[in-house]
């Protein structure tokens, strides 16, 4: 497995048939259109170091409703692009004039991109059940290239994490996460994560991580647990 | 200021500050010196100190200016104030104007730009330090700022200027040398060769000019490898690199929830809802206390200690169909 950096315009290969993400083909040679790290499983990828997040039909993320017009919520993604969620991907019927009961400038939602439109026109949808507007918890935002590394090979990462601090925790695709649980326990996770974000490229990091967890962990649990949901709603 | 000097190169061919007529100034390059921006670069050329910070893709506004197939490139080149002997008066006049549309040309040829239709990418690069030579050091800044943020390029621009001096052809022209010189010509070009920029006062004959390219191509293949090295330290700095995880196709994979409901979004119900699954879920912490995190044992360190939870599914992380059953 070559691990390397790689900057833009870098030969990577003569085989234009393995050319992936983040490269182009040029003269029939294979180049690296990104600054970010070569992954070379099947095909060649360039896994940025940096970048703004950019929507995919099927993506989670967690949106913020920035305006409301006659039939749409508009949102921000954290993409280049605003995020459209048509009144009728609610989950229930709703009419027009209401729809600032439900979804007011200001709050934050579990959406899912439904489509984007090669002329970047983002359709957002609410109709699955794991969709939901986000009501406790804290946001905080990563860069969207370091979300798999936060995730772990199959969740390895965020589940120590959430077993570690007794949150629960959803990294939304556009690097943007929600982090519910009592406040200690969400203070130790964002500063996990804060530390995961700047080490993402590092070796051993998983190790590392459980060091960092076990040595700040309180060994007796706290049976009362701040009730932050009734001081939200008084 | 000083003035026209006797002479532009000494007995020993050396110039006035003791470089050879085809060296170039000393580079220095610092990536990511900005956290507000997207990507940034400082990069000081002999005396130039340059900023530059890149912003994007992000929406275009005025909404007009938008392209509908591709992205727009946008760069402003501006002097500080204090950035020269006499106070320069601040805001963009006619040279900067100037230097900012042929930068913006010389880089946007190089940039991606069909693949954020409907996006702009903007460029700022501020002169601190003005020494001769100011438009070449920020297209190299910008250039490096731009890898930075993440944006797809063809490859990096590297920039140089070329002169002449006492009929003798120099290579990234200092004050003096470009006050009192006979020509200068900066040019930015492609790792692989393609000129992207190419200006020039002052006179050469044809075989002059051709040589004048030629130096500026050496020249310009040097910086690059200052801006390549300087990109490839920022992130290798001292550890070896770990590849990253890639993310599976399936977006089960990424879910990282714990509710399975379609929660009604009503106030108070789904608040109840919430705060009934909170306890629920506090409880059950209590219950697991699952305290083994790590069992520092595999050599790869992609082997990660996989907290194993008691009724996990495979594969999807969705870990809410148990206490879905449980709390409902």
């Amino acid at each position: 497995m070559d691990k390397r950096i790689v900057i833009p315009g870098d030969f990577l290969s003569d085989d234009v048939k393995k050319a992936g993400e983040g490269t182009f083909i040029q003269e029939g040679k294979v180049y690296a259109n990104l600054y970010g790290l070569v992954n070379e499983k099947n095909k060649i990828r360039v896994v940025p170091i940096s970048g703004k997040y950019f929507p995919s039909a099927g993506d989670l993320i967690i949106a913020t409703v920035s305006e409301i017009t006659f039939s749409n919520w508009i949102m921000d993604i954290k993409a280049p692009y605003e995020g459209l969620l048509h009144i009728s991907e609610y989950p229930r019927r709703i009419e027009s004039d209401e729809m600032m009961k439900y979804l007011n400038v200001g709050d934050s939602v579990l959406v899912m991109v439904k489509e984007v439109s090669p002329s970047m026109k983002i359709e957002l949808t609410m109709r699955d059940s794991r969709l939901k507007r986000i009501i406790n918890g804290r946001l905080i935002e990563v860069t969207p290239s370091k979300v798999p590394r936060i995730i772990g090979r199959g969740g390895s990462m965020i589940s120590m994490l959430k077993n570690a601090t007794k949150c629960n925790i959803f990294v939304g695709q556009n690097g943007v996460i929600w982090i519910t649980g009592k406040e200690r326990g969400v203070d130790k996770a964002i500063e996990t994560i804060t530390l995961i974000e700047t080490q993402a490229h590092t070796n051993g990091l998983t190790d590392r991580i459980s060091k960092f967890l076990k040595g700040n962990e309180t060994s007796e649990v706290d049976q009362e647990s701040p009730d932050i949901l009734n001081e939200l709603l008084d | 200021m000083n003035d026209k000097p006797e002479k532009f190169i000494d007995d020993n061919g050396l110039r006035l500050d003791g470089r050879k007529a085809n060296q170039i100034r000393d580079i220095k390059i610092e990536v990511g010196v900005l956290s507000r921006a997207d990507g940034s670069c400082y990069l000081e050329m002999g005396n130039n100190k340059v900023i530059a910070a890149v912003y994007g893709p992000r929406e275009v506004h005025p909404r007009h200016q938008q392209k509908s197939t591709k992205a727009i490139v946008r760069y402003k080149y501006n002097m500080a104030s204090f950035s020269v002997e006499d106070r320069k008066r601040p805001g963009p006049d006619r040279r900067s104007i100037e230097v900012s549309k042929v930068s913006r040309e010389a880089l946007e040829d190089m940039v991606f730009t069909e693949y954020f239709p409907k996006s702009a990418i903007d460029i700022f690069v501020e002169v601190l330090q003005a020494d001769a030579g100011t438009r070449t050091a920020a297209i190299n800044a910008a250039s490096v700022a731009l890898a930075d943020a993440g944006i797809p390029m063809r490859g990096l621009v590297s920039a140089c200027a070329v002169g002449k001096v006492d009929e003798t052809l120099v290579l990234d022209l200092n004050k003096d040398e470009d006050n009192y010189g006979q020509a200068d010509m900066p040019i930015a070009m492609t790792p692989d060769g393609k000129i992207t920029l190419l200006q020039m006062d002052g006179n050469l004959t044809l075989e002059q000019f051709k040589e004048a390219l030629e130096m500026a191509q050496e020249g310009c293949r040097q910086v690059y490898e200052f801006q390549r090295e300087a990109l490839l330290d920022y992130y290798a700095k001292k550890e070896e690199i770990e590849e990253i995880a890639v993310v599976e196709e399936a977006p089960e994979e990424v879910i990282e929830e714990s509710v399975a409901e379609a929660v009604e979004v009503e106030g108070v119900k789904a608040a109840d809802a919430k705060e009934a699954e909170s306890d629920k879920e506090i409880e059950e912490d209590v219950e697991e206390e699952s305290t083994q995190t790590s069992e520092t044992s595999d050599t790869s360190e992609e082997e990660t200690t996989e907290t194993e939870e008691p009724e996990e599914e495979d594969e999807s992380i969705i870990d809410e169909s148990d206490k879905k059953e449980e709390a409902f």
